[in-house]
């Protein structure tokens, strides 16, 4: 039982931090029609610039604190030089342009910090297990970031539903050629969006950074998981990127807790042992096919 | 990623003896320089540029040129870069690879393609052990199923009755866990292979680990992976209650890395910095004051690679056309190798001992490994008796 409480817990961890980074990526392709793929340059970075800041004032909590709006102008400086100028053209030659940023970024990062990981050392306190119930530790930090991410995702809740530049977002989510003609600023609005995506990025960046260690190209792979998220929860929603990102984090840990035993209870150990691994690392794409299937849209799309 | 080295002790060379100048002995090297296990590629290459500038740039006083090839972690470019090394630089010999998987797919491209002899500096899955077994391949590092069977030979010792493993699924990590299962006896309680090169975060792992309550975990996540690995299982407040066992996780390129955490946590290897022997000593001493950290195996077994190519090549003063003699040669395993005594297995691999290290603080406070005993001699791998060499 204990067993299952931990690995829910780490499911909703996982979820949490694949939110943060989903929820940049789908705003800005939901409202700006922008595909990202230096979305994941963005986390990458927001983990340097922690490793960075972390280095100077020997705090992993002040450096954090110092790296989130460090990303903030770094996505505001690439959207006011590189991608203001991609909103007019169509998809391939975003894919284009936002690819060779990612390549850029990753030879940057080698320049800059050369080419080996760094490791952020984590304060004492948040180094050590805690104990839920008596028998239950679980690792401080991750609990941090599971509470971290729900705060953000409440915030984001907030911000979106409830408040006049979350109508904004919403409406443009939705069409945006009406949103441009009822006056608002499409340009102003265009940057923050970005600039939010970035700082989301960068967090979940920074978030992940002591647990899987800061590497060049570490947003790659992630990034691929966020677009599954996004297209599961329905391009542009917020809340589908989190229902989505929820539904990911739980299966992929889940798959792979319990996925060996299971199959041990009706195939041979050494079937099982190949299949087990194989099969957890698909289930997510089988489920991202069976939405497409069943919903083309995803599951909350803002545009049908 | 592609350079030459030409020596400056090449070009000296070119002065004085130009008819022998134009020929060169060209060694392709391929390894990771890019992406986050590019520190790994680092290290080979600067201990391939050790080794040629050890030998004064020449063999057999031919200039060496050296060119490196970037496998980008990925098989197929891996494959493609060996195509171009054999094909288009026509070089006499393909050294590097780190990765089981990259070689596996570049093996016949080198091996079948009859001017070129491939020297693995450190993959070694089973497969070209026995039946894939080739007379153009030469091993100078060790079979996959070798260090974690040491590693599996000391937990045993230890009487250690209940492990559970955690390996990464690719074809060296398969190799890893039957490696320690041949040596280790006990009851294995859980099994994870863990998605590679993706999976970073291993909580759903070592929440299991946690629950079956081992008496030690043995893992293999090499270069970048085994410092997640080991980040992880301090974090979840695992590496206070059940004891780590590992193989290519802790080595001299994680453990600036890793620092204490790597403290208490043992590993094997066929090479560790501190072997007594001169030829090590010169590496190690050279090697620290060119670049001021330790290398690491991966970097020893590159230099060895070099230095048995030196071997062969002074062997047949200079002249590597007849590939018969060659083989012969290179199978004398004629140099001084930094591991000590270095001789070849009738399936080209080493047969050789194997070690079990300790991280310490040197004398400057930079942690480091040391050789704490010996856990396999003279060991041969387990399947040169299906090597059929034609």
């Amino acid at each position: 039982m204990t067993l299952l409480i931990e690995q829910t817990l780490n499911g909703v961890q996982l979820g949490l931090l694949m939110f943060l980074l989903a929820a940049g990526l789908t705003l800005v392709f939901g409202i700006m029609d922008l595909v990202n793929l230096a979305h994941g340059s963005l986390y990458m970075f927001g983990a340097y610039f922690c490793a960075t800041f972390t280095g100077w004032t020997d705090s992993f909590v002040l450096g954090a604190l110092l790296a989130l709006p460090a990303s903030l102008l770094l996505g505001v400086f690439v959207e006011i030089l590189v991608v203001r100028r991609l909103y007019r053209r169509d998809h391939l030659d975003h894919v284009l342009a936002t690819f060779g940023l990612l390549l850029i970024a990753n030879d940057l990062v080698r320049l800059v910090w050369g080419p080996d990981g760094r490791r952020i050392p984590l304060p004492a306190w948040l180094n050590q297990p805690i104990f839920l119930t008596p028998d239950l530790p679980y690792p401080t930090y991750r609990f941090a970031v599971i509470l971290v991410g729900a705060a953000v995702a409440l915030f984001l809740y907030w911000l979106v539903a409830r408040t006049r530049t979350g109508m904004w977002i919403r409406a443009g989510a939705s069409n945006r050629t009406m949103i441009g003609a009822l006056g608002v600023n499409i340009e102003a609005l265009f940057t923050l969006v970005f600039g939010i995506g970035a700082v989301l990025a960068g967090l979940a960046g920074l978030m992940a950074a002591p647990i899987v260690t800061v590497s060049i190209g570490m947003g790659d792979n992630i990034l691929i998981l966020a677009f599954v998220i996004i297209v599961i929860g329905g391009i542009g929603s917020i809340k589908g990127a989190f229902i989505a990102a929820m539904i990911v984090g739980m299966i992929d840990t889940l798959g792979r807790a319990m996925l060996p035993d299971l199959l041990k209870s009706f195939l041979s150990v050494a079937a099982a042992n190949t299949a087990a691994p194989a099969l957890s690392s698909m289930m997510i794409y089988l489920l991202m096919a069976g939405v497409l299937v069943w919903r083309p849209t995803g599951l909350f799309g803002a545009r049908g | 990623m592609k350079s030459r080295l030409f020596a400056s002790a090449a070009l000296l060379g070119m002065l004085a003896a130009p008819a022998w100048a134009q020929q060169s002995i060209k060694i392709g090297f391929i390894s990771t320089f890019s992406g986050p296990q590019a520190s790994i590629g680092q290290d080979m290459r600067r201990s391939v540029e050790l080794a040629v500038e050890h030998l004064g740039g020449k063999m057999a006083g031919k200039p060496v040129e050296v060119i490196f090839e970037d496998d980008q972690f990925k098989p197929e470019v891996g494959k493609q870069k060996s195509e171009k090394l054999v094909q288009q630089d026509k070089v006499s010999f393909v050294g590097g690879y780190i990765w089981s998987n990259v070689l596996l797919a570049s093996l016949k491209t080198v091996t079948e393609d009859g001017d070129t002899i491939l020297i693995s500096s450190n993959a070694g899955p089973h497969q070209i052990a026995g039946e894939l077994c080739h007379p153009n391949f030469f091993s100078t590092s060790w079979q996959n199923d070798q260090t974690p069977s040491a590693m599996g030979q000391y937990v045993q010792n230890k009487g250690v009755k209940r492990i559970y493993l955690a390996s990464a699924n690719y074809a060296a990590g398969k190799d890893m866990l039957s490696g320690f299962k041949r040596t280790f006896k006990g009851e294995i309680v859980g099994e994870d292979l863990t998605k590679w090169p993706d999976q970073l975060d291993f909580s759903a792992e070592m929440s299991k680990m946690r629950s079956v309550k081992p008496d030690g975990v043995f893992v293999f996540f090499p270069g970048a992976h085994g410092v997640q690995f080991l980040s992880q299982y301090a974090q979840t407040g695992l590496k206070a209650t059940i004891p780590l066992y590992t193989a290519f996780v802790i080595d001299a390129l994680s453990l600036p890395q890793l620092k204490d955490l790597a403290l208490g946590v043992p590993g094997a290897q066929s090479w560790v910095n501190d072997l007594p022997n001169e030829q090590n000593k010169r590496y190690v001493a050279d090697f620290r004051k060119k670049h001021g950290t330790y290398p690491s195996f991966y970097g020893a077994q590159s230099y060895d690679t070099i230095m048995l190519i030196a071997s062969a090549v002074e062997g047949l003063k200079g002249d590597v056309s007849n590939k018969d003699k060659l083989r012969a040669e290179l199978m004398k395993a004629n140099f001084k190798s930094v591991r000590g005594d270095f001789k070849f297995n009738a399936n080209h691999f080493p047969i050789q001992n194997f070690y079990i290290q300790e991280t310490v603080k040197d004398s400057d406070g930079n942690f480091t490994l040391k050789t704490v005993g010996v856990a396999m001699k003279d060991a041969k791998d387990a399947y040169y008796e299906k090597c059929k060499m034609k």
